[in-house]
């Protein structure tokens, strides 16, 4: 209990510490002092850094948090719904319906109608937010029907990672009649970014990722019991049919809004539970959800500070730096296990 | 007179449903009282995890019925069915970072609410149960670092914690050594004896069962289920109906299965008990059928009280070999018979 504590307090202090260098930090760097006047509405407040702060650097900092939250989350409940330490929010095949259903109208729609989506400006955000939606509702609706009426684990897992398959495939065929141009906007979307929204957008955004994440300890309970397998856990009164339709609505749910809002982000979602597991110790949910929360939260930052690194002009893709951060966690997952294997 | 806990009627077990249903066994039929250690005795494919999965609920009965304490489990929701029986099954499972306390406090989930927080009470339950089953000094440690009978007693209490009136093991004892075996069924004794639980066990360990049952349950394939005391079954001689196979017999005097061996030749031995059984047993294994000499023999084995080289061969009233272990006893003898 003692070592849970301490863990979620110090996840809290670098929380904490990041959000600060988020905001100082980039290819202008601004004082303390200056951040603190910001905040506080005093009148000297440098205008371009006022500019800089509230409608660059608060909102990428609020978006990086929410999607790091949301995507260590979805993560947490599909590593211990699947029982596979290499799940992750994309294995329902969520992100990739978001990316068929962005396909769709950035590379299908322009080439229809005869006009590039570039084109489109502020509208055209607004349809790729929706599109995304669309292309991730309708793939949680059918990966949860087949939950419902197929039931088992494994065949959700089949059906998410057949849905990856399909929709690459249609969206490289979409790609192949685009113009150049629209191709490009969406491989830039497909790298993913936190600063694609506005500030009041943003504060949407982490409120619809904060409160799921939370409510996410409701299902802590479930989740316990579903590590212990079906079978252990039907006979410790669970209903697991149940147990599983809303876990999978939640991670779903949590992984739609994230793709929706800032393209697919990956590795976060894999990485982020492991980080949370190996420091608090502990098999209960309720402990590990909280610490995914704040983690996700982290790492988010982490990779958005790193993206924007001083002295480098443009900003880095975010799935470039979320890949680096990522990949080494998942290496270490599988050497660490393969170590436990031949103790056993 | 003893309670009865749990009866099953006229039950079929097996998979499927409509046309496509395949029937394990059907129409069995037994009882369990209450404070009794029964034991489920059968050869491989006769249905006793099937049965076990039944009686759990894991899958549909194709027929007849499962009564508890007035109630038809068989239509019970997994809540009701939870606070009746609990289960310690043959899954292997990994929990990451799961200790035995936070392994054994989850068998209160079905008395918690929707957080899972433990009361007070509940928390007592926990201790008791980790207590009972001597893992107390373990009770911090990693799941991951123990040893599989100790993990097999952890399971052990997650289910005393659950506090149900029976326990419902499946082959309890089948990956662990001799030494835990024996710890793991003394254990279960102890608990049916004391507690006031009944346990169900599936299990292969014949010795075992036949000294620490109350009941033994024993299926064959396509047989009907016989059940009673081990000594009943002993004096109606089931087990050799139930176990037989060509060149098996199970020996009632000893309670353990014997080879039925062909044998090609008889060889009179001369020895005390202890020695003629080890004697017997080893040429047993070479088809060599040893008796006791009765009368004047030419040839046979002789064991003399002698510290350097007990074991001796006669021809003819003469000694041919003088040997110092029943091994090369056995070759010397083998080569003379051959």
């Amino acid at each position: 209990m003692k070592r849970i504590s301490v863990a979620l307090t110090l996840s809290i202090v670098l929380l904490l510490v990041l959000i600060m260098l988020n905001l100082t930090l980039g290819s202008i760097n601004i004082p303390m002092d200056q951040i603190k006047a910001i905040f506080l509405g005093h009148e000297d407040a440098n205008t371009i850094f006022k500019n800089i702060i509230l409608k660059t650097r608060l909102p990428q900092t609020l978006v990086a948090m929410g999607a790091g939250m949301a995507l260590g989350v979805a993560g947490l409940l599909m590593q211990t719904l699947f029982r596979n330490p290499l799940a992750g929010p994309s294995v329902l095949g969520i992100s990739s319906g978001s990316s068929l259903g962005v396909a769709f109208v950035m590379l299908f729609t322009g080439n229809l109608l005869g006009f590039t989506f570039t084109s489109l400006g502020n509208w055209g955000d607004f349809a790729v937010i929706i599109s995304s939606l669309a292309g991730a509702a309708a793939v949680l609706m059918l990966i949860l029907f087949i939950s419902h009426k197929i039931g088992g684990t494994l065949s959700v897992l089949i059906v998410g990672v057949m849905i990856g398959y399909l929709s690459s495939s249609l969206v490289s065929l979409l790609k192949f009649y685009s113009p150049e141009e629209d191709v490009h906007n969406y491989v830039i979307w497909g790298l993913g970014s936190f600063s694609r929204l506005a500030p009041a957008r943003a504060v949407m955004f982490l409120i619809i990722t904060v409160v799921p994440s939370l409510l996410a300890t409701l299902l802590s309970k479930s989740l316990n019991l579903l590590a212990l397998g079906d079978r252990y856990a039907t006979n410790l009164g669970l209903r697991i049919r149940r147990a599983r339709f809303l876990i999978i609505s939640c991670a779903g749910f949590l992984t739609a809004i994230v793709t929706s809002f800032c393209g697919p982000i990956i590795f976060v979602g894999v990485a982020v539970p492991h980080i949370a597991k190996l420091i608090s110790r502990t098999s209960n949910h309720f402990y590990l959800i909280l610490n995914a929360i704040v983690l996700g939260a982290v790492t988010g930052l982490l990779c958005n500070l790193l993206a924007r690194l001083p002295g480098v002009e443009q900003e880095l893709p975010i799935n470039s730096v979320t890949a680096f951060i990522g990949a080494p966690v998942v290496i270490w997952i599988i050497w660490k296990r393969k170590k436990e294997n031949r103790l056993e | 007179m003893r309670k009865e806990l749990l009866r099953i009627q006229d039950l079929s077990i097996g998979y499927g449903k409509g046309k496509r249903q395949s029937v394990v066994n059907k129409r069995l039929n037994g009882c369990i009282n209450s404070e009794e250690l029964v034991c489920l005795l059968g050869e491989n494919g006769a249905g006793k995890s099937t049965l076990i999965r039944t009686i759990c609920g894991f899958q549909p009965a194709l027929g007849g019925e499962i009564n508890m304490q007035n109630k038809n489990v068989l239509k019970l929701s997994e809540k009701e069915l939870a606070l009746m029986a609990s289960v310690v099954l043959t899954d292997r499972i990994v929990v990451p970072n799961a200790t035995v306390e936070e392994m054994v406090s989850l068998g209160r989930s079905p008395h918690t609410g929707t957080m899972g927080i433990l009361s007070r009470e509940d928390k007592k339950k926990v201790e008791a149960a980790i207590v009972q089953c001597r893992i107390d000094h373990k009770k911090k440690e990693y799941l991951t670092n123990m040893s599989d009978g100790e993990k097999q007693k952890v399971f052990i209490a997650k289910a005393l914690a659950q506090d149900t009136p029976l326990i419902i093991l499946d082959e309890p004892t089948a990956f662990l050594d001799l030494p835990a075996r024996v710890e793991t069924i003394q254990l279960l004794r102890t608990i049916a004896s004391e507690s006031g639980k009944s346990i169900l066990m599936s299990t292969h360990d014949l010795d075992l069962a036949l000294q620490l049952a109350d009941r033994l349950w024993l299926m064959g394939k396509e047989k009907p289920l016989i059940q009673g005391s081990p000594e009943d079954l002993l004096l109606q001689n089931e087990f050799q109906h139930i176990f037989q196979r060509k060149g098996i017999e199970f020996d009632n005097e000893t309670c353990s299965f014997k080879v039925d061996n062909a044998f090609a030749v008889t060889l009179p031995v001369q020895a005390n008990g202890f020695e003629f059984r080890l004697l017997q047993r080893a040429f047993a294994r070479k088809g060599v059928n040893v008796v006791p000499v009765d009368k004047k023999h030419d040839d046979y084995l002789n064991v003399v009280d002698n510290q350097g080289k007990p074991f001796e061969l006669i021809k003819e009233g003469n000694i041919v070999v003088k040997e110092e272990s029943v091994e090369k006893l056995v070759d010397a003898t083998m080569a003379f018979l051959n």
